[in-house]
């Protein structure tokens, strides 16, 4: 479904991402690791079309990224980003509409089945009662959400996400993965970046580690996510949680 | 209130405005004498006055408010900034720098208008060239090339002051402050209204995405670039034509869209058309107390506009969370 081809990624002048072949199919969940300034941010931007790798290219069902009329893109592709100003004015509901953009001309469907749809979505991600109140008043980790939600109202088959654990508590840590382990199941094709190996290993079924060097490596999640892969990718020494036989690591 | 409300007070505040600034000027002419003179009838020299003279200097005053309001609505939405107003693309004071000088060397009314409109699009111009880039459009760089700008014509306006005779700086400061004296043909005005309030409102739901930021706005599948050129170019567009009419009347579009949100209206389909309405009809009233109140002496519409508006922005500041 979507797919980099010999991508390379630059930040200001230094390699990321280098010579990158990756294949995201319909259900499948993979989850991008790497320690900070690894380019996973970078790696999604270029995925979905808003940044241009330095070499490479990106396909979405076998059409280059940037052919795609943005409006069709947006049917097919969302995704939700690191950081997005929190000075939107609306209301909760408004806010999560606006992700049926794309499907209608005007920024607020006045259809009652949009709103509807809207108003199950707030309630997926444990916000049904904040539906009228002013977005800007959410909560850091209630704003994660909302933000989630409108990607989901955005409904596309191709879902790429910049850490979507992040400012939330653990109940909602798991609410979050279970309704994203829910789109892969249905068909879509998520990509997320995430800092929870624990979390990745539990929902997703593949991974991307991106080391400092700029080198990639990918496979299955079990196979990915060993002790000696973690510890390389992070630089630190980790131990097994919960007895030796526990896929879950943590700082030693 | 609620907001449909507040919708049809400020759009029955366009006739009320236009009907006061029409009834009010430095002659007083009865209710009776008015609506006859408006209906065609009763005497050549009433009717003079209300058509000749206060019809086209209410609906000059009205399309200056509203391409202002106009204005600043789009510019704030596309810079993201709540200070941003219509003079900040350098707009007026190259008009400014392009009339004095025509004043200075003594060329004819239409002249200056022409010498105002080369300056006023060649500020618009270098504020375009200078912040547009292949990789998208830079809110810094229209704000700093325009504040750039706006002070190197502010030096070339103080010049052409220190220059000019004493004779003519009086009508170079009134054209400064703001004035409608000069308004009589309205025409052109609202024809660049018209345009511009098509074209503003189509932008009007990609104006709410872009509240998201630039990357969320482009994932929902707004063609941001050409929002914001398009937006620019609208902004542009009316302010040169409301200075070119009134010259740099001020406050008009920098607090009339924040009086609507203050009030609620936030979302760009309501807020654009509001805006317009509500500057316009401000500006209408402010130009006929500007006429009548200090008569037969006229005041530069800019004063009374900064007079009322900076308390009632307070005002409404103190009554907001």
């Amino acid at each position: 479904m979507l797919a980099a081809h010999s991508l390379s990624i630059a930040v200001a002048g230094r390699t990321l991402v280098e010579d990158l072949a990756l294949e995201v199919r319909s259900g499948e969940c993979w989850v991008v690791l790497g320690c900070n300034g690894s380019g996973k941010s970078s790696l999604l931007l270029a995925m979905a079309g808003l940044r241009q790798p330095s070499a490479g290219r990106v396909e979405l069902r076998g059409r280059p990224i940037d052919a795609w009329p943005r409006r069709a893109l947006a049917q097919r592709l969302g995704i939700l980003l690191q950081d997005e100003p929190a000075d939107y004015w609306g209301s909760t509901l408004d806010y999560v509409l606006l992700g049926r953009y794309p499907r209608s001309r005007t920024a607020y469907s006045e259809d009652p089945a949009a709103k509807g749809e809207a108003l199950a979505l707030l309630e997926e991600v444990d916000l049904a009662g904040h539906a009228p109140q002013p977005y800007r008043t959410l909560s850091g980790g209630e704003r994660q959400r909302a933000r989630l939600a409108q990607v989901f109202m955005q409904d596309p088959e191709c879902l790429l996400l910049d850490e979507p654990l992040q400012h939330l508590d653990l109940k909602h840590q798991l609410g979050v993965m279970q309704a994203l382990a829910r789109r892969a199941a249905g068909g879509r094709a998520v990509l997320m970046a995430l800092h929870e190996p624990a979390m990745a290993a539990r929902v997703c079924d593949r991974a991307v580690l991106l080391y400092d060097s700029g080198r990639v490596r990918q496979g299955r999640i079990a196979e990915m996510l060993t002790q000696d892969n973690l510890e390389l990718l992070y630089q630190c020494r980790l131990e097994p949680a919960g007895g030796p036989d526990a896929k879950i690591f943590v700082p030693r | 209130m609620n907001r449909r409300t507040l919708a049809w007070l400020i759009l029955l505040a366009v006739p009320a405005s236009l009907a006061v600034a029409v009834w009010h000027g430095s002659v007083d002419i009865p209710a009776a004498r008015l609506l006859a003179a408006l209906s065609g009838g009763g005497d050549s020299i009433d009717r003079e006055i209300v058509w000749g003279l206060r019809a086209p200097r209410a609906l000059a005053a009205f399309a200056c408010g509203a391409l202002l309001a106009l204005a600043g609505t789009l510019l704030q939405a596309l810079l993201r900034n709540p200070l941003a107003d219509p003079f900040l693309l350098g707009v007026s004071g190259g008009a400014a720098a392009g009339a004095l000088t025509a004043m200075l060397i003594g060329a004819a009314l239409a002249l200056q208008h022409v010498f105002a409109f080369a300056g006023a699009a060649f500020a618009a111009a270098s504020v375009f060239a200078f912040s547009l880039r292949p990789s998208g459009w830079n809110a810094y760089r229209v704000i700093l090339a325009g504040v750039a700008l706006s002070a190197g014509f502010g030096a070339v306006v103080s010049l052409l002051l220190a220059l000019a005779p004493a004779a003519q700086v009086h009508g170079m400061l009134f054209w400064l402050l703001g004035d409608l004296s000069g308004a009589t043909d309205p025409l052109p005005a609202w024809l660049v209204l018209g345009v511009a309030a098509v074209v503003a409102q189509s932008q009007a739901a990609p104006l709410d995405l872009l509240a998201l930021g630039e990357d969320k706005a482009r994932s929902l599948g707004v063609a941001v670039m050409a929002v914001q050129s398009i937006t620019f170019g609208c902004a542009a567009l009316a302010t040169m034509a409301a200075v070119l009419l009134g010259g740099s009347i001020g406050f008009v579009g920098l607090v009339t869209p924040h009086l609507l949100r203050l009030m609620g209206v936030h979302d760009h389909r309501m807020l654009l058309p509001l805006s317009l309405a509500a500057g316009g009809s401000l500006l209408a009233l402010a130009d006929a107390v500007a006429r009548s109140v200090p008569a037969p002496v006229e005041l530069p519409v800019g004063i009374v506009t900064a007079l009322v508006g900076v308390p009632a922005l307070l005002f409404l500041l103190t009554r907001t969370r």
